[in-house]
């Protein structure tokens, strides 16, 4: 049974409709990234998960249970963590406050799960008492990673993780990425860098006008000649 | 002297409960996202209690002032779940509208229920100042009135900054979708903000009531330097709130010393003009406050 699985989903904001019938799977342990040109419905899609989205139609399933409509409250209780692409961290808040935040839900004692974050993100340790706002944008984006990592989430939801950052910090989020997929959560990746994220993931969607175009094995996609002239610069 | 004990000392107590109403103001901004017309009335509301408090108990002041701050959130609360809860998604300008509907209902509450005619605390005592140094003249009420304020900023001071709630309250104040998003319970943290913000309201209305009179207009007179210390601050900044309130009640009682010859630098009558220039010009030159809050 997939962990997170939508069928044939519909729905958009306000009156329109963006997204057109859209079927994503991620199998437990899987990183899955989703490509395809702007205005496709990729980081769309990823939100009507997290219930931000008026649903038309279909249903989306959290291992085998129905939280199609779910106010992204219940989403988070879950235990499905988004990370979206923009206003992803509270920039008043020190690094520490952040992570704090995204242990908000929890009952129990969060901090050696703050000690494994750092664990993870090095830089962060150090700028603990920093606020947010000061930090580099690839340093944010690991606090907003961070955050949703403080539940130990059962699925994890990544809109563009890598946009806007340098080279440098692309490819450490990338390997970042790779090793949290590999501690055993799976991931749900909304990519524009599709040359890379292919390159890391199990498997991939390309979606085209809110609809699932193609869908296969990270690499074959990436060597597909059709899907290369598209989106990889040939 | 004259300067200390009549200028400066009354500007510092006047500074203390602009500042408790303006943190209040600010909040209430920061987290609901509209500027809240009817603060004013949640002083008035927590004076009047303490009012009725003093004559059925005999107590002093400060020892009803905290069933008067709960009681004021309460209230607050209750206008919360009724008046602005409907319009938790609509534009500021239609909450700010209903803040000021809110405004006019509960002043003519206190109107009907307590009269229209000033009262005190302390009918007919006059208080002696502490004299030190043989000059310096300093009202016990005045010391009590900093102190407790200063407090109370304290107290804020730590719910902000380390518990759970404080801590989500600024969460919130930062990104109310993305607080949504990590699970925070939106809702809880509102009432959250009406208890606090009401609670200080009501303990600015009280040192205002006990320092002067009370009367039902005194909520309402109070908007304008509470916003006015907001704005300098930096509004949605509690920390700004705090200094705003004092730099405006220290500029209101020090534009009527005599700065220059022996006549008042600007007639007593002008004091509450201070505030509204203060506020005009940071709008101007500065409008995120000293302390680089939100503009839209």
């Amino acid at each position: 049974m997939p962990v997170l699985e939508l069928n044939n989903v519909s729905g958009g904001y306000g009156e329109v409709d963006i997204l057109h019938g859209v079927s994503l799977q991620i199998a437990r342990g899987e990183l899955v990234v989703v490509i395809g040109p702007n205005g496709a419905g990729k980081s769309t899609a990823m939100k009507a998960v997290f219930g931000l989205l008026r649903l038309s139609g279909g249903t989306i399933n959290l291992d085998g249970e129905d939280i199609t409509g779910m106010e992204p409250a219940q989403v988070v209780r879950k235990g499905v963590c988004y990370v979206p692409q923009t206003n992803n961290v509270f920039p008043t808040l020190s690094v520490e406050e952040n992570l704090e935040m995204g242990a908000y839900i929890r009952e129990d004692d969060f901090r050696p799960r703050l000690q494994e974050i750092y664990q993870i993100f090095p830089p962060l340790r150090e700028k603990r008492k920093q606020k947010v706002g000061f930090l580099s944008g690839g340093q944010r984006q690991m606090v907003a990673m961070g955050k949703a990592l403080m539940l130990e989430p059962r699925i994890l939801l990544l809109d563009e993780p890598t946009a806007g950052l340098s080279p440098i910090y692309r490819n450490q989020i990338f390997d970042i990425v790779k090793e949290i997929n590999d501690s055993g959560i799976p991931i749900l990746m909304v990519e524009q860098n599709a040359k890379q994220s292919l390159a890391v993931a199990d498997r991939g969607y390309v979606l085209v006008d809110g609809q699932n175009r193609t869908d296969g094995k990270g690499l074959d996609l990436l060597n597909d000649p059709e899907i290369a002239e598209m989106f990889l610069g040939g | 002297m004259d300067f200390i004990n009549f200028y400066f000392l009354p500007g510092i107590v006047l500074g203390s409960i602009y500042a408790l109403g303006a943190i209040g103001v600010s909040l209430v901004f920061g987290i609901l996202r509209f500027a809240n017309f009817s603060h004013g009335e949640l002083m008035l509301i927590g004076a009047y209690i303490t009012y009725s408090l003093l004559h059925f108990t005999g107590l002093h002041p400060l020892a009803v002032l905290p069933i008067a701050m709960i009681f004021t959130g309460v209230v607050a609360l209750g206008i919360d779940h009724v008046f602005y809860r409907p319009f938790r998604t609509s534009k500021a300008t239609i909450v700010i509208v209903a803040s000021f509907g809110v405004a006019l209902m509960a002043r003519s509450a206190v109107q009907i229920i307590w009269g229209v005619d000033p009262v005190s605390y302390s009918p007919g005592q006059i208080q002696k100042p502490i004299v030190l140094f043989d000059s310096l003249r300093i009202f016990s009420k005045h010391i009590w009135i900093v102190s407790c304020a200063i407090v109370l900023m304290l107290t804020i001071h730590v719910i902000l900054t380390y518990t759970k709630t404080g801590k989500a309250m600024r969460a919130m104040s930062d990104s109310t979708e993305l607080a949504r998003l990590t699970g925070i319970e939106t809702e809880k943290i509102v009432r959250a903000t009406w208890l606090l913000g009401a609670a200080l309201a009501a303990s600015a209305g009280v040192f205002l009531a006990w320092d002067t009179h009370l009367h039902t207009m005194m909520g309402f007179y109070m908007l304008l330097p509470m916003f006015a210390a907001a704005i300098l601050g930096g509004i949605g900044q509690p920390y700004g709130a705090m200094v705003g309130g004092l730099v405006i009640g220290l500029a209101e009682e020090l534009s009527s010393y005599p700065w220059i010859g022996g006549e008042p630098l600007l007639p007593p009558a002008y004091k509450g003009g201070v505030a509204f220039a203060v506020m005009v010009m940071m709008l101007i030159w500065r409008p995120s406050g000293l302390f680089r809050g939100r503009v839209f």
